[in-house]
């Protein structure tokens, strides 16, 4: 059919059952809506005021929203208009996300009282009674004086507040409470980035050396990407999503795509799209290694002078013969096999090829910009992959250079801006975030060598109080619902649950004392440009109305139960307010940032902002490596890690799990290649515009336009007798899920992808409705972070009621 | 005579639906009904080698549209109350006193724009943000796009008219004279051809 057939003129009618359902208007509902709503009508001859705030919901952006008020109602949102609209200026432009705030805000499911759970009911089952705040806050009050004194403060533990997580207070006044009080066992790392920063990072570069941004790409050139879905996962008009949006038009850089899923970054913005197998990049990097040899590209100099471990004869001390990582490619290596591209295509699913002809781009681009982003270290061997990918660019020497990045996640910029000081923390004890759960069930079985805990050789006593903050971890974002659930259900277990949020969460359903959140734009809420923005921006949010219900803000709430456990004066430096609090952080942040408005003006103008300056420097350790050495043991580039050498001989670790001091390809618990004939697919998670993790997947009017759907390739989708829109069953070994499949060429062959976020909702079978990724993903961790492997699982797909 | 239209940069486009969501807030328009819909479009497939290695010449693109605000509108014509107008500046819209709700502008329509329902009573669709316009300012959709893909105005204020959208599946252009003009992607320059087909129908119908 050609663009003049005339048989697409009935093009929307003709592809299902839109056009019946818009000419009919079936299932339209127009109540309260536009019959009396419309903006021409609603806004005519009335006085609206508008208050600034921004979201805040972890996305690692922070965009600004711009509420348009009339008394308490919000009537609509708008985003930065300020300075230059043009493309390539920065105005915060807040995603569909943000500019369907007020329907989340205003949503009639919000938590409007305190809850406490009905005696006789058990966790989960989600019957509450109505209490007063005295009630609640003298439960929490006297259950937190309970635990400390029967098990100590090492058996009360706060979660992380991914929710909530953009502004300068987030959960820390529950820290700054606690450590008044003796503190609380803590955690390292979080369930975003665990293996770069505590896998990968610390044995190959000391830190988060030599990551830049998209804003310092150089006209025409090679940027690599590893799944990095930048377009995906910020949608704002600041941040990674826009930088290299912008680059792509603006300095014409060539960018590959590497990843099982055809993301944003490779639909209009075209991309080259490398479709491989989930969870192999570091086969794939090998190959590529491979054959840089044999075109002879490998930078040897650079790996000479600013690496170890590449060559044998750049082996730290005491490393054996053959275990560089030239050894390993080339076939001499510990497992004696060579990494030629067609081993590395047999892995991959990319044709050998490919393979080459990658190889051959990588080894000619200069500069080269490697970036990767976190899907890929959230695999079960994702300490390797995110070391593998920092490998390629240091093969070609393409590392602390303008237009370079370390293999890392790109750079961002930001004002330092402090956070709520949460005090001293007498409890040294910290363990790796996801383990959690195993930490309730049974603390003192959890060890340095076992499950890497860090400040004791072992967990002291289990988590017998759980503060369940802004988050939606218990039963949401932790992988293996079930298997927590089971552990939160058993009351001698953890013996009291604190959940504090803005909706009855699944999560929420678990605990014990439910307390009713404000959202940040209904209060204080000071925030920089979130952690993944690039760019400098300061928010004054301001509350947009008083408070509704019975509707309390973390700070002050801290505060009454300081009153109750007799730490008032020190809690609030004598009665300092979340306001004051705004006030002082960013006052101590004028004094480290020249140029800044006052706190007032800032408030008057809603926001500030300033340009970034890019960094187009060769960094000093490329410059005089012997003066400006690294942060790791040997003060250089770690292809091989001596102290990763170290850990594999003194860890404990779970039958099949390795540590290998080199990049190498590790397949991992369920990963490619170890299918069944009873799960044949890969089955691995991504972010998805609907939601930020959990928030806001219960906006409906943002899930009706993106629709929550398991992605499956139509090879795999007909061989099952599977069609679009099809209500599919997805099992694992750990559980089951129901959901609406998308059939698209979007994704490769044998794997199927479901949005993470999804709201866990089980049938009387343990069946989730809800389509919740972590229904399905196992409690394995990685070997090294000890981080999540949410993304390694195998399962069968299978259509409901075939 | 002015005539208003959008110019859609769709080589900006992530596909995020910023602005049908940005729409749907300032209109206070209900969850099943949008405005401003983000067509997802695909072709192409999978194809085995005879080693087994899967490749694909598949191809996926975004396509944002409201109404078109054409130069010959089908809705207008097919009007039998004269309620679905032009207005002095080209904008295609609704007098609700004299619509009856009868759908007929909504089964005319190459585009799906105008959407009746019987609950209003009449029909009920994209008006440029008249209000917005009258004030010197944009439309919200074209505000709240990050990208900055979507542009509106007289159409001698455009980036360039050069282009009606016409590209798979939208219909020829020269059916209605749609106003809304394109600057087309790679994926739909090179690849775009007739097995193109939406690939999001629950998030638009």
């Amino acid at each position: 059919m050609s663009k003049t057939d005339l048989s697409r003129r009935t093009f929307l009618k003709a592809t299902g059952a839109l056009g019946t359902a818009a000419a009919a208007g079936a299932g339209v509902s127009f109540a309260g809506s536009l019959a009396s709503g419309s903006a021409e009508l609603a806004h005519a001859d009335q006085e609206e005021r508008i208050v600034w705030s921004h979201c805040h919901v972890n996305c690692g952006g922070a965009c600004v929203l711009r509420f348009h008020m009339q008394g308490d109602e919000i009537k609509y949102v708008e985003t930065d208009n300020t300075g230059s609209a043009e493309f390539g200026d920065i105005q915060m432009r807040a995603c569909l996300r943000g500019r369907s705030t007020r329907r989340w805000i205003d949503h009639p499911d919000r938590l409007n009282y305190p809850l406490k759970r009905r005696e006789g009911t058990k966790r989960g089952e989600g019957v509450y009674d109505q209490i007063t705040w005295d009630e609640a806050l003298d439960t929490i009050a006297s259950e937190f004086t309970r635990i400390k004194e029967t098990y100590g403060n090492e058996s009360i533990f706060i979660q992380e507040c991914s929710g909530v997580e953009q502004n300068i207070m987030m959960n820390s006044p529950f820290f700054r409470l606690f450590n008044l009080l003796g503190g609380e066992v803590t955690r390292y790392g979080n369930y975003s980035n665990a293996a770069i920063n505590f896998g990968s990072n610390p044995f190959t570069y000391g830190d988060g050396w030599g990551r830049r941004s998209f804003k310092s790409l150089q006209k025409g050139q090679l940027v690599v990407l590893f799944g990095d879905s930048v377009m995906d996962m910020r949608m704002g008009g600041d941040g990674a999503g826009y930088d290299l949006n912008v680059a792509m038009e603006k300095q014409g850089v060539r960018v590959i795509m590497i990843d099982p899923r055809r993301n944003e970054v490779a639909t209009n913005k075209g991309a080259e799209w490398i479709p491989i197998r989930p969870g192999t990049d570091a086969a794939l990097v090998a190959g590529i290694a491979h054959e840089l040899e044999t075109l002879g590209l490998t930078d040897h100099d650079f790996l000479k002078k600013y690496c170890v471990g590449y060559s044998e004869d750049t082996l730290p001390e005491g490393a054996p013969k053959n275990s560089s990582y030239y050894a390993y490619i080339m076939g001499t290596g510990y497992d004696k096999v060579e990494k030629t591209p067609a081993w590395a295509a047999e892995i991959t699913g990319i044709p050998e090829a490919r393979i080459k002809q990658l190889a051959k781009e990588i080894g000619e681009a200069k500069p080269l910009f490697v970036a990767q982003g976190w899907g890929m270290q959230r695999h079960a061997n994702g300490d390797f992959a995110a070391r593998a990918v920092m490998l390629l660019p240091q093969l070609v020497g393409q590392v602390g250079k303008p237009g370079t990045n370390a293999g890392t996640h790109e750079g961002n910029t930001g004002f330092p801006l402090p956070t709520l000081p949460t005090g001293d923390n007498p409890i040294a004890e910290k363990f790796p975030n996801y383990l959690w759960p195993e930490a309730i069930k049974d603390g003192p079985s959890l060890t340095a060598k076992n499950a890497g805990i860090k400040g004791a050789d072992a967990l002291k006593t289990s988590i017998k109080m759980l503060v369940n903050y802004g988050n939606n971890m218990p039963a949401g974002q932790n992988g293996d619902i079930n298997f927590t659930t089971d552990i939160l259900r058993d009351e001698s277990l953890c013996e009291f649950i604190l959940c504090y949020d803005v909706f009855m969460t699944p999560s929420a359903k678990f605990a014990d004392i439910i307390l009713p959140d404000l959202t940040p734009q209904e209060t204080y809420s000071l925030s920089a440009a979130g952690e993944m923005n690039d760019s400098l921006g300061i928010w004054f949010g301001q509350p947009i109305r008083e408070p509704m219900y019975e509707r309390r803000e973390v700070y002050e709430v801290c505060g009454e139960l300081a009153k109750r456990l007799g730490v008032y004066d020190e809690y609030s430096e004598g009665g300092l307010t979340r306001e004051d609090w705004c006030r002082k952080l960013y006052d101590e942040l004028r004094e480290e940032v020249d140029g800044l408005p006052t706190y007032d003006e800032g408030v008057a103008m809603g926001m500030y902002k300033r340009t970034v300056e890019i960094d187009t420097s060769v960094d000093p350790f490329i410059q005089d490596p012997e003066n400006n050495p690294l942060e790791t043991e040997t003060g250089k580039i770690q292809v091989y890690s001596p102290e990763l050498a170290k850990l594999a001989d003194e860890w404990e670790l779970p039958e099949g799990d390795s540590i290998v001091p080199i990049p190498a390809y590790v397949p991992g618990f369920e990963g490619a290649g170890s299918q069944t004939d009873k799960r044949p697919l890969q089955l691995f998670s991504f972010h998805y515009r609907a939601h930020t993790h959990s928030t806001y997947a219960n906006n409906e009017v943002i899930q009706k336009s993106a629709s929550h759907q398991l992605w499956i390739n139509p090879a795999d989708a007909e061989s099952r007798g599977i069609a679009d829109g099809d209500t599919v069953s997805v099992v694992t070994d750990r559980g089951e899920v129901h959901i609406l499949a998308k059939v698209t060429n979007r994704i490769v062959p044998g794997a199927v992808a479901l949005p993470e976020g999804g709201w866990y909702d089980p049938t009387a079978d343990g069946v989730d409705k809800g389509g919740c990724i972590n229904t399905l993903v196992s409690r394995r961790i990685n070997p090294i972070s000890k981080g999540t492997g949410q993304q390694s699982s195998i399962c069968e797909v299978t259509k409901v009621g075939a | 005579m002015t005539q208003y239209g959008f110019f859609f940069d769709a080589t900006r486009c992530t596909g995020c639906k910023t602005c049908e969501l940005s729409c749907k807030d300032y209109k206070n328009l209900p969850v099943d009904f949008s405005f401003r819909h983000v067509y997802e479009v695909e072709g192409g497939g999978w194809q085995k080698d005879d080693a087994g290695f899967w490749t694909t010449d598949s191809y996926t693109y975004y396509l944002s549209m409201s109404c078109n605000h054409c130069d010959d509108p089908a809705c207008t014509k097919a009007c039998p109350t004269g309620a679905m107008h032009k207005d002095d500046n080209g904008i295609v819209s609704v007098d609700e006193t004299k619509c009856i709700g009868c759908g007929y502008c909504a089964m005319a329509c190459p585009y799906d724009a105008p959407t009746v329902s019987k609950e209003i009573g009449h029909s009920a669709k994209c008006n440029g943000c008249a209000e917005r316009i009258a004030e010197g300012m944009l439309p919200i959709c074209v505000e709240a796009c990050s990208g900055r893909a979507l542009f509106f105005g007289p159409l001698e204020e455009l980036p360039n008219t050069d282009e009606r959208a016409e590209v798979a599946p939208l219909p020829p252009a020269s059916l209605t004279g749609p106003n809304l003009y394109l600057k087309e992607c790679a994926a739909m320059q090179e690849k775009a051809d007739a097995a193109a087909k939406i690939s999001n129908i629950l998030e638009v119908m």
